[in-house]
């Protein structure tokens, strides 16, 4: 029988403070390429397994920049150059009219960039994931807290992380099967 | 009272009743969609919603055979009831911004408890609202003309125009609010996918959740994100009303043109769209017997709100009737003079007391803790800000400049049917979505519990 290839251990905690505590310390022994589950956001997780920064903010920016840019560009090509109505006499650039167009645009390219940012960089959909593979992980949208360590980690022997693991005291510890 | 500072403030009562864990919390929320049977209750609402949609589908129907001839519109009273019933829809949808997006900045924890349900009823009630002007377009299947694309006819929206700036305001609160509230639902989606038994419940929350495993940096990006949606979430629902409010104001119809109408208009829109939330939120806390998730404090807080905004309402009517008087335009004062005395004179004086007099007994602090009297006033409100748009459109457009254009409207029975079809069709959306999709956000209200706070070692 082939043996199938593991993704990873995974320890399961009961409360956030337990798992911060413990992605605190896997981090620290120098397993870098782990990952934390939580069943709502908890803010310490991010920084306890070594996750700085996050590019959202900057296609939020993006998005509202160009969306701005555009909106205020289409009003000014369609009014002055494609379809030059006189009315009244007013000038054809009128820019505090284009004002609330432009505002609308800007909200609504950061709103896309925002979603559709924030799902593109979470690699999401992803209907098929190995972790899922881990029968008490649907507690992970519950109340169950769980770490993992990749195998792709350099540090990671199965027997090794296992020791170290059970040393955090989880309370259960299981091979994810990838 | 023996400590000094609980003269200055008062102990708040909680925003969820003590002793929930994550998974009491988890099951008691989720269990109305997957695992409570459809009660006689829930089909027999549902069943008189969907005859009133079926109304208002043969109201559309015949609209579309015979055109907008069959409702009470004439000149000069153009408008009528189809934006009558706009402006007051879109109104009601902004308390559901309100509440997901300003009072998530503000944090004010409470919110999350009925922030799920004002979104989808902000979506539903947007949804109507999107329906009248389409439908007074008369020639509605070409709505898509509103768009600026390149098309055979080579012409362009003209971009000076208010009604036009509505078109993007309005488009783009829609979008928002669809995207804001999906976003929210994504880990929810993810609880009822691992929870459902049945395999369909499986593969349709399973599609919907994406493959949600809350990974902590997913959870990283997507706090991030849903912050700054309820930053950009923020100015935008200011703006669609106060774009709407440039329909009329930027006109020069005594009524309409004048400066007050954004704020005033903003701040009706939160009047009314707090009214519906109570609306909303006594039944659902009753029937689902959530009354520890939506406790007597979100009452009264939105009663508070309620108060607070129908305030700066009197403050609107205050400034137009003022002005009226002292600008010493003859219209103007014709205009408030006609409002009092005119033939819709009961309409106003209606107005006054359902917005104005009547709102003041949420003064009283047992009121506004009392679910039935909440309920009872928030109709009465939503009556009044109903009324509130009937006068700013008829009443302004029955009496203009000339005398040779005056002229009266009296809606058909196809205004009122399409208006209650509208009504039925919000009723029988909120019955599916409570049986469909959690009413309550399940992650948020787990982030509420004393044990997701990390200690420090």
């Amino acid at each position: 029988m082939k043996r199938t290839p593991i993704y990873g251990l995974m320890a399961e905690f009961d409360s956030p403070t337990e798992l911060v505590v413990a992605a605190r310390k896997t981090f620290a022994a120098g397993y870098k390429r782990i990952d934390a589950y939580s069943p709502f956001p908890v803010e310490e997780l991010a920084e306890a397994i070594g996750f700085q920064r996050n590019g959202v903010p900057f296609v939020v920016l993006v998005g509202g920049i160009l969306g701005c840019l555009g909106g205020y560009l289409m009003q000014w090509w369609i009014a002055t150059v494609s379809y030059p109505v006189n009315v009244g006499g007013r000038p054809y650039h009128s820019a505090p009219a284009f004002i609330v167009v432009t505002f609308e645009m800007t909200i609504l390219c950061a709103v896309l960039a925002a979603v559709f940012g924030m799902l593109a960089l979470n690699g999401l959909p992803m209907p098929y994931h190995p972790v899922f593979n881990v029968p008490r992980f649907r507690f992970a949208t519950k109340d169950r807290f769980f770490l993992i360590v990749f195998s792709s980690d350099p540090k990671y022997t199965s027997t090794e992380t296992r020791v170290f693991l059970e040393s955090l005291a989880p309370r259960s510890i299981s091979e994810v099967p990838s | 009272m023996d400590h000094p500072s609980q003269g200055i403030v008062p102990p708040q009562p909680p925003v969820i009743e003590p002793g929930y864990t994550f998974a009491t919390v988890t099951d008691k929320i989720s269990s109305i969609v997957l695992t409570r049977p459809v009660s006689n209750g829930w089909l027999i609402g549902f069943g008189i919603a969907f005859l009133i949609v079926m109304i208002l589908l043969y109201a559309v129907g015949y609209l579309f055979v015979r055109g907008v001839g069959i409702w009470g519109v004439n000149i000069p009273i153009g408008w009528g009831f189809a934006i009558v019933n706009f402006v007051w829809w879109i109104g009601i949808g902004h308390a559901g911004t309100l509440i997901s997006a300003i009072l998530l900045l503000l944090r004010q924890a409470w919110r999350n408890s009925i922030n799920r349900f004002a979104e989808a009823m902000t979506i539903f009630a947007v949804a109507c609202a999107g329906m009248f002007p389409l439908l007074h377009l008369g020639r509605p299947w070409l709505f898509y003309w509103l768009f600026p694309y390149p098309n055979t006819m080579q012409y362009w929206p003209q971009f000076r125009s208010p009604l036009v700036w509505d078109v993007f305001a309005v488009s783009t609160y829609a979008t928002t609010s669809l995207l804001f509230w999906f976003v929210g639902l994504i880990p929810d989606l993810a609880t009822l996918r691992d929870r459902a038994e049945s395999r369909v419940a499986q593969i349709v929350y399973g599609i919907l959740a994406m493959g949600w495993r809350g990974s902590a940096r997913h959870w990283s990006r997507y706090e991030t994100a849903y912050l700054l949606l309820a930053g950009l979430a923020t100015p935008l629902v200011l703006s669609v009303h106060t774009v709407v409010s440039f329909d009329f104001a930027i006109g020069i119809v005594p009524g309409w043109h004048t400066t007050i109408f954004p704020p005033y208009f903003v701040a009706g829109a939160i009047y009314s769209g707090f009214a519906m939330v109570l609306i909303l939120a006594i039944p659902i806390r009753k029937f689902y017997g959530l009354e520890d998730f939506i406790t007597e404090r979100h009452l009264e807080n939105s009663a508070k709100v309620m108060l607070a905004t129908g305030l700066i309402v009197a403050y609107g009517y205050a400034i137009e009737a003022f002005m009226g008087w002292y600008s010493g335009n003859r219209y103007d004062s014709f205009l408030l003079w006609n409002r009092l005395h005119g033939p819709y004179h009961a309409w106003y004086w209606a107005l006054l007391s359902a917005n104005i007099f009547f709102p003041q007994i949420l003064w009283i602090r047992k009121l506004r803790t009392n679910p039935l009297a909440l309920f009872l006033i928030s109709g009465v409100i939503l009556t009044g800000m109903w009324l509130e748009r009937f006068i700013i459109v008829v009443v302004s457009l029955h009496r203009d400049f000339l005398n040779s254009s005056w002229g009266m409207y009296y809606p058909t029975r196809w205004d009122w049917a399409t208006f209650i079809g509208t009504l039925g069709f919000f009723t029988a959306c909120m019955f599916l979505f409570l049986r469909l999709l959690p009413g309550i956000s399940i992650f948020e209200m787990r982030t509420l519990l004393p044990e997701a706070e990390v200690k420090s070692p």
